[in-house]
This record gives C-alpha cells, structure tokens and sequence, in this order.
C-alpha cells in the first residue's frame, strides 16, 4: 500500500510541477492547487498510514497519530487561502494588464496558435 | 565599577552636548570636559596598583551563552591609552573651541567626539574581546561621522565612505578572528586568550587567526596596503585629524597588535607578516610625504610612516623591540597632534594650506613657528626631543635583527632611509612653510596669531616632547615600565632611558640620516622632477572605480538572474530546491525501510489509481481550462477519500468543504479569464519542464516511499493521553487544534483573515469587463437564475446551517470543529449566491464579511486574552460539566469560545474572498447585470 501511496505523492508532484512552469496564470493556480494535494497527503503520512484508528478516544485500539493531522488540517485551510489569494492576484494582473500571462507581458500569437484555437472551438 | 563609569560617561554627555552648544562654543566645550576630567580623576586611584604590576578588573554578565560580558580590564597597556585618550581629548576640546566657527554645528561636533571617546576608550579597557569589537566598530562609525562633518564637501563625503568601507571591512575579518581565537579557546575572556598563547600559538587555525586579527589591525592603522584612507580621512576638521587620525583612532590597530602580543606573537609567520608590512608602510609612507604640497597630506603619510615603524617594532619579536614601539606610541602622539593643531593655526589664519604659498610665516607668527618647529624637529629625530629617544631605539633594534645572509643588511638600510625621507619631509615643514621667501596669494593676508587660548594646546604638547626628550626616566619611565610590562605578559627585559648612549652605531645611522635629509632637501626639486615622471596613483580613483566596478558586476548579475519573468524564478526554485534537498537525502539512502510494505488494498487501490489518472488528464488537459478544472475537482474529492480511508475524518471533511468553495472559486475566475490556453512554449521547452516535474514526482516518490517503510517515534502520546483529562474532548485533532496548539490556530485564522482582505484590496478598485461571450464564442444561457436551482437552494439554506451548527458542538468529542462547521455555513451561503445571484443575496445579509472576520479573529483572541484575567497563560482553557435538562450531561469549554472565532473567520474570509471576486464585474457595462449571476 506504500507503493501505491508514494505513487500518488509522486504523481501529484510532477503535475504540480509542470502546470507551475507555465506560461499562464489559470494553469498557474492549478498546479498550486496539485502540489498543495501532494504535500498534504505527504504531511499527513509522515504519522504512518492506518485503517480503522480514528484519534477519537474511545473509538479505536490504537490510534493514528493526531499530529500531523492537525497540521494538514490547518494546511488545508490555509492552501485554501493560498489558492484564493493567487485567483485573486491574476484576476488583478488581467484587470491591469489585459493579459493572463504570469509575467504580464503580452505575446504575439502566431499562426499556428490561430489554428490551434480553432480546433478548440470546434 | 569605576571602570565602566569612565567609559560611559563620555555617551551620556554626548546627550548633553547638543544642549550646551545653545550656550555658545564655550559653554559647550567645558560641558564636554566633564567626562574626560572625571575620567581622570577615576583612573588616578588604580595607579598605585598598576606601577606594583596588578591589574585592575570588573565584570558583569552579558549574554553568558555567547561568551559576551560586560567586563573591563586596566592593566599598564590600557592605562597608557587611556591617559592619551583622555589627556589629548581635553586639549582638543579647548583647541575646537577656537578652530570651529560660531556659526557650525558645535553642538554635533562636541557630541560626536565625545561618542568617539568613549568608544575608544571602550576598545583599551574591555576585558573581553567581543565587548572590545563593538567599540572598535563603534569607533569606525563615530570617525566616518568626524571625517563628513563638513557635509557638504564632496571629498569629506568620499573620504568618510572610503574609511568607513575599509576600516569597517577590517573590523569584519577581526571579528572572524575573534571567533575563532573564541572557539580554540572557549573563551573570549582577555585574561583567558591572553593566557593560552602556546594553545593558540600551536593551534592549526592559528595561522588563519592571525591574518584575520591582524587584517582588522593592519586596516585600522593605516598600514600598506590599506594606507591610503587614511591621507582622504584629512578632509576632516583639523581637530578631527589631530585627535583620530594621529594620536588615538589610528592606534587602536597597533594597541590590538600590543593587547595581543602575549597571545599571538613570537611566531614565524608574525615575524614576516607584522614586520614587512610595517617595514613596506614606513618607506612608503615616508617617501610619499616628501611630495605632498599640503600641509596635512605631509602629516598624513608622515602619521602612515610612523605607524608603519611601531609596527615593524611589535613585529620583530624581540621584547626591547616592543618596549621601543610602545615609547614611540607615546612620542609619536605628543609631536604629531601639535603638528596638526599648528597646521590647523595656519589653515585657520592663512586660508590655505598649500606649502607652495606657504612661505615665510616666521615674520607674523613667531609663536606658532616655533611651537611647530620644535614639533618637528622631534618627528625628525633631533636629540633632546622625545623623537630622537625612540629613533634611536629603533635603529638599535634594527641592527639586531638577525636576517641571514645579505638580508641583515636590509632593516638598518631601510631605517636610515626612512630616517632620511622624515629629515627631509620634516625640514621642508619648517623651511618651506617659515622660512623660503614671501608668501603668495593667501587667501587671508597679512596672517597673524591665533587667540591666545588656541595655542595652550600645542604649547602643553610641545613641552612633553620636550620633557620626555630630555628627562625620560623622569617622566614617563613608570608609565612605559607598566605598559612595557602588560604588553609583553611578563618580565621586563633591562632597557635604558637615557638621552645619550655615547658613540654607537644607532648614532651614526641618526647622523647619516640628518646629513641625507638636509641634502636631499636641499635638492627637492630635483626629486620632485623625478617624482613627477612617475604618474602618480590616485587611491581615491582607484577606489572609486573598484567600487563601482564591483556594483556593476553584481548589478549585472542580479539582472541576468532577475530579468522579471516568473517562470524563470519558478524554475530556478526548483532546480535549487533539487540540488538542495539531493545531497542529505542521497547520503541516507532512499532504499525501503525496515517496516517493509502492507498488502494492498485494492478498492483503495482502484481510487489511487482513479486519482492519477486525473491528475494526469487535468495536465493533458490544461489548454482546456474548464476540462481540466473538473478533472481537478476529482482529484481533490479523491484525497478527500484518501483521508477518510486513513483514519482521518476531520481532514476528509475539511478536504470536501474546501474542494467545494475552491472550485467554485476557480470556475468564478474563468469568468473573466480566456476559457482556453494558447500554445506558447516550444516544445523543448516543454520537455524541458516534463523533466523536472518528473524529477520531482520521482524524488517525492522515493522519499514517501523511505518515509513510510522506517519505523518512527511520535511525540503524539502525549496528546492522546492528555486529550480527555487535560482538554475535555475525545477528538484528539480538534482539542490539538483549538487547545494545545491553540496559539498556532490564532496565528493561522489570522492569516487567513489577511489573505481574505487582501483579496479585498486587491479587487475593490479593479474593474474587468466580463467577456460578452464564452471563450469559444458561444453566447452565455439567457437564463441566469435557474428556477430548479433557486427552488433547490433556498430550503437547502436552514438544513445546512443546522448541520454546521451540529458539526461545531460536536467538534470537541466527535469529527468535527469551527474549520468544518465554518466551511459548511460558507458553501450553504455561495450556494445561495450562485442561486439567486449576489444583489439578492446581499439585499439579505446585511452584516459585511469583513466584520465577521474581525469579530472571528477578535472573540479567538479574547478568549485567549481572558486567561489573563484569570491569572493563567495566554489561552489557558478550561472546561467544566453542567447538566441540563432535556439534553443531558453537557461540556462547557472556554476551547469552545475560541473555535466559535476560528468558525467566524472562516465563514467571513471565504464569503469576503468569493464576493469579492464576483463583484469584479464592471457594473457599467451592459453585459455584466444580466450575466451577474455567472459571476457567482
């Protein structure tokens, strides 16, 4: 199951990553958001993966830890307020700039992104 | 305690100053005599102990954990600087109080000096090292403060960086070599390093200590190659010069090297390094000084050649060498600072200090001539003056300096002509500026003598030289025997004061230099047309443009770095956090760990993989923006799933709430965002960002793989035991969050308010227009409120608020909590939002989410307040049982009051964050009203 567990880590990672790379800000914010998946899933397994061990006294033999748990908790609220405020950031950037380019620099499109928008429309 | 009231004193009444200076110069100048005569009279009862060999010394603790104390330490070395510090202090007061102009600011002047007096004085009585750094850089600021007084000169301005850039860049390699005499030893103590010379003498970071000790004292001192602040430092008031730049600050390098002696020399690599450079700086210096047409720049690389030849003294490893230095610290101090005083007479009578208009002053100022010519005649080492004395020395010394081969020719070679340069550079102070002809052109004319009061201070100087020179056992024999003996740590060697030691060697070396200085004088100008062939180097150019070449170089650099595009930060971040993160996680080894691995569980298997597959389909994807956001929305109810099924019920609660608000928030932004990514980037480029995302995913891969293989101990029982008894709640996560942790949890609500208010700012006055159409040109649904919808929602609303309202209560015992409830409350509201669109909504809930979020970050911090009140720490909670009837056996916990604030800010920050947002709309456009409702 560890294997399984480290894949998805992994894979959300290197999603997270690649869409951060981008040109754009939307894919920007995606990938964010990917990567804030994959730490907190890596976050919350650093207390060890286990079923049926809920941290509610009286409810389990043993417990999971309660620790990092609550630390993802708040890690998810706060990736929450993360991803908002960059929302927030690009809506402004094209308020200003007209464009969603992430360094705010409008590009010439070319011929080929013509065609490659009209394939997307159809 | 005596000790520290003399340092001091000097910083408390530089408060003082200022407020004297209303008083006129006079006023202020005695208010500023106060400490050095009280500092006196404070020194004068140790004297007793020190002429026996003791050593007086006080300590307060400081910062113990780093080795700093507030100690202070007299011993012989630390009184004879003191007295000099203080005693040629006080005669520069009087004599400013003459030089300065009515109309200056004395106030600032008097005030700095005394800064800069106390900082010295600092450096010789600190009895530990760490304490003595901070008053030598303390002296370095105070002397960049002197030297631009005149602020409004160029050249004082330049002059003053130039010395602060290189006395403060020395006074960062000493305290490197601070810390590492500190680490060999354990001790930054004096009497310890002072001590444990042989410890650090053998120690393998000796070597590297002593250059960095002796880089910190060789820039302070003026020695090649830094020499050349010190002749751009003479744009200072010529008090400045006279005080700083002669008698006092420019020693502090040498008194390090004499404080140090003990500990550091008797080497090798003291010999060669103390020793050349003090041999190079004093024939530099002394040949330098020949050519220079203004009075002070002749002192200034008179001073520089002299300090070259105390240091060639401490470096030369014999004990009667260093007893010489120390005299000639002394001698050079009394002659130098009356020459400067009687250059600034001639500044300040003349208007000019240009020795080639400079001409026969003997005819109106005998007084001041004489004064200075005496001055001189002892820097030049004529006998019966103090100068002569420690020449002498010095030549003797040379003479014994055991060279092998041909080199034991060198040093005598070398004194005699520097001997020679400083017979010739003194004769022409006096000739040239006395004597020689009619002045031409001054500025002032006739010039006459200063007032009465001014010249006291070189008179009372000139006469030491006199008395030393002629009487020295007399009159400083007890003093040089205390400091001779505290510099060398131990017995004195035999040494005689005396004014003649019949015909010897160091005689005829004395008489070669006189006859070779007045010729050489004699035939100035054809020296002076030798030197003119030569161009001469300009240090301040020099320094100037090595400055402004090394900030175009890093200017350059921070451009081909920073060149404004974040992709490339992006990048760089990753590649930096790759090679940071490789070397400590290569060296462990990610193999998998002893635990090994559990069998699989193939439901959850099956999501894992559902999950992947959706991340990778949201990137395949990501050109069609709204595709990719709804493979997104997958992935995060998946993780959500994950969560549940690793016994984490709060978070998969958490992990669905906020997948809600955040989705509806990204779909909000494609509203006004194209709906499609054009293809920009080539596809190496591409390839390129493929790799290193897939760097990543691997080394995550392999690090959670390690992670979760090892067995690991976790400081969790300690909240699982304490849970109910401590915090009243069987929800260990939420008694973490709200009780234990409570302190994080209100710096994280805090947070989160700003981020939301931020959000505010940053769209309040921003306007986008929203596009008339989808991206792909279809036209948006004319029905902008659906009935369904609406018809769904608006029961929806109580039945929501009521489950929230549950999850709170039963947060403390059971899955749940104010971040959950909060969360359910702001999805039931934006699904009210996205219903009936935001002017229905808002006609309906009057209270403005930015009060919410106060009140949330406010009550969370009363709570914790309130313990105060109570007499415990911030957030202490407590909890008590109270039966009710009807419901039963119910907890009260002031934990309770606390989430019910976490609620209100997370309530209040997602419906700020998200109406914000949708306000957006340029409400003048005709497009925006009937499409509000797609904006929420």
């Amino acid at each position: 199951m560890e294997l399984v567990f480290a894949l998805v880590i992994g894979t959300l990672t290197s999603t997270g990553i690649y869409l951060l790379l981008r040109a754009r800000t939307f894919p920007v914010v995606v990938g964010l958001t990917l990567l804030s998946y994959g730490v907190n899933l890596f976050l919350f397994s650093t207390g060890r993966l286990m079923s049926d061990g809920q941290p509610i006294i009286g409810d389990a033999e043993t417990y999971s830890d309660p620790l990092p748990q609550a630390l993802v908790l708040t890690a998810i609220v706060i990736g929450f307020a993360m991803t908002a405020f960059l929302v927030a950031l690009a809506l402004r950037s094209h308020a200003d700039t007209d464009v969603d380019h992430v360094d705010g620099i409008k590009q010439q499109e070319t011929a080929d992104e013509q065609v490659d928008r009209t394939e997307n429309n159809q | 305690m005596s000790l520290p009231l003399v340092v001091l004193l000097p910083f408390l009444c530089a408060l003082a100053a200022p407020l004297f200076a209303q008083g006129g110069r006079t006023a202020s100048a005695i208010a500023s005599s106060v400490p050095a005569i009280i500092g006196l009279a404070a020194l004068y009862p140790h004297w007793k102990i020190l002429a026996d060999g003791g050593i007086v010394e006080t300590s307060y603790a400081w910062i113990p954990a780093l080795g700093l104390s507030f100690s202070f330490r007299l011993d012989g070395l630390s009184m004879l600087f003191a007295l000099m510090i203080l005693i040629i202090g006080l005669l520069i007061i009087l004599y400013a109080r003459y030089y300065l102009k009515p109309y200056e600011n004395v106030g600032k002047f008097y005030a700095l000096l005394l800064c800069f007096k106390g900082s010295m004085l600092g450096i010789v009585l600190s009895g530990n090292l760490l304490l003595m750094l901070i008053f030598w850089e303390l002296t370095s600021l105070t002397s960049f403060l002197l030297i631009s007084f005149w602020s409004h000169q160029q050249d004082a301005r330049r002059g003053a960086r130039m010395a602060l850039a290189i006395t403060g860049g020395g006074g960062l390699a000493l305290l490197a070599g601070i810390l590492l005499i500190g680490n060999m030893i354990g001790s930054y103590e004096l009497a310890d390093v002072l001590a444990a010379g042989d410890l650090i003498k053998n120690h393998s970071m000796y070597p590297l200590a002593l250059t960095l000790i002796l880089l910190g004292a060789f820039t302070k001192s003026a020695q090649f190659p830094f020499h050349f602040w010190l002749p751009n430092a003479m744009q200072a008031p010529t008090p400045v010069s006279a005080y700083l730049h002669s008698a006092t600050m420019v020693k502090a390098g040498i008194f390090l090297m004499a404080r140090l002696y003990p500990a550091l020399a008797g080497t090798e690599q003291w010999f060669y390094m103390v020793s050349f450079t003090g041999m190079v700086t004093l024939l530099l210096g002394a040949y330098v000084a020949m050519f220079k047409h203004d009075l002070k720049g002749l002192l200034a690389y008179s001073t520089v050649s002299h300090l070259g030849l105390i240091t060639l003294l401490l470096g030369m490893g014999t004990k009667l060498a260093a007893i010489a230095g120390v005299f000639h610290i002394i001698n050079h101090a009394t002659f130098k600072a009356s020459l400067f005083m009687a250059a600034g007479i001639i500044d300040h009578e003349t208007g000019t200090r240009d020795m080639r208009r400079l001409n026969g002053l003997w005819q109106y100022m005998p007084h001041t001539a004489t004064l200075a010519m005496v001055a001189a005649a002892s820097m030049a080492g004529v006998p019966l003056l103090n100068g002569f004395l420690s020449k002498e020395m010095f030549f003797a010394e040379a003479l014994e300096l055991n060279l092998p081969g041909l080199w034991a020719y060198l040093p005598p070679l070398i004194a005699t002509l520097a001997g020679i340069f400083a017979v010739a550079y003194s004769a022409r102070f006096i000739h040239d500026v006395f004597f020689n002809g009619k002045p031409k052109n001054l500025p002032n004319f006739p010039p006459h003598e200063p007032p009465r009061y001014m010249k006291i201070p070189v008179e009372i100087l000139v006469l030491a030289c006199l008395v030393v020179g002629m009487f020295p056992a007399f009159s400083v024999g007890p003093i040089l025997f205390a400091a001779a003996s505290a510099t060398l740590g131990g017995e004195v060697p035999e040494y005689h004061l005396t004014i003649a030691h019949g015909f010897n060697m160091p005689l005829l070396m004395s008489v070669l230099a006189f006859i070779g200085g007045l010729i050489m004088y004699s035939q100035r100008q054809r020296f002076f047309d030798f030197h003119a062939r030569f161009k001469e180097i300009d240090a301040k150019a020099v320094f100037q443009a090595v400055v402004s070449r090394v900030g175009e170089i890093s200017e350059r650099f921070t451009a081909s770095l920073e060149n404004g595009s974040l992709q490339r930060y992006v990048l760089l971040l990753f590649l930096a956090a790759f090679v940071l993160a490789f070397m400590p996680l290569a060296s462990l080894g990610l193999s998998i760990g002893s635990n090994g691995l559990s069998p699989i569980d193939y439901p959850s298997a099956l999501g894992a993989l559902v999950l992947m597959g959706a991340a990778i389909g949201t990137v395949v994807t990501h050109r069609r923006r709204l595709t990719s956001l709804i493979l997104l929305s997958v992935v995060g109810l998946l993780v959500a799933l994950a969560f549940a099924s690793f016994s984490a019920p709060d978070l998969a609660l958490t992990q669905l709430s906020v997948e809600v608000v955040t989705i509806v928030l990204l779909v909000l932004s494609l509203f006004y965002l194209p709906a499609w990514t054009p293809t920009e980037t080539a596809s190496l480029v591409r390839w390129r960002d493929a790799s290193i995302a897939l760097i990543g995913g691997v080394g995550m891969t392999l690090v959670t793989l390690a992670l979760l293989t090892r067995p690991f101990t976790s400081i969790s029982e300690f909240f699982l035991e304490n849970s109910k008894p401590g915090g009243g709640g069987t929800n260990v996560v939420n008694v973490i969050l709200v009780d234990f942790r409570g302190f994080d949890t209100l710096g994280e609500i805090t947070v989160l308010a700003i981020a939301a208010l931020g959000i505010y700012a940053m769209m309040k006055y921003s306007k986008l227009k929203p596009p008339a159409t989808d991206g792909f040109g279809n036209p948006w649904s004319r029905d902008a409120h659906p009935t369904m919808l609406m018809q769904v929602s608006r029961p929806l609303l109580p039945l929501a608020l009521m489950v929230s309202v549950f999850i709170f209560l039963r947060g403390h015992n059971m899955p749940g909590g104010g971040f959950i409830a909060g969360l359910i409350t702001a999805v039931a509201l934006i699904s009210q939002y996205i219903a009936s669109g935001i002017n229905w909504s808002e006609k309906r809930v009057t209270v403005p989410y930015q009060i919410v979020l106060a009140l949330g970050v406010g009550i969370a911090t009363l709570t914790g307040v309130g313990s105060y009140a109570l007499g415990y720490p911030f957030l202490t909670s407590s909890f008590t049982y109270i039966t009710l009837p009807v419901v039963g056996k119910f907890e009260l916990a002031t934990a309770m009051i606390f989430d019910l604030g976490v609620y209100l800010t997370v309530v209040g920050a997602s419906l700020l964050a998200l109406t914000s947002l949708s306000k957006l709309s340029d409400s003048t456009s005709g497009v925006s009203d009937s499409h509000e409702a797609r904006g929420i």
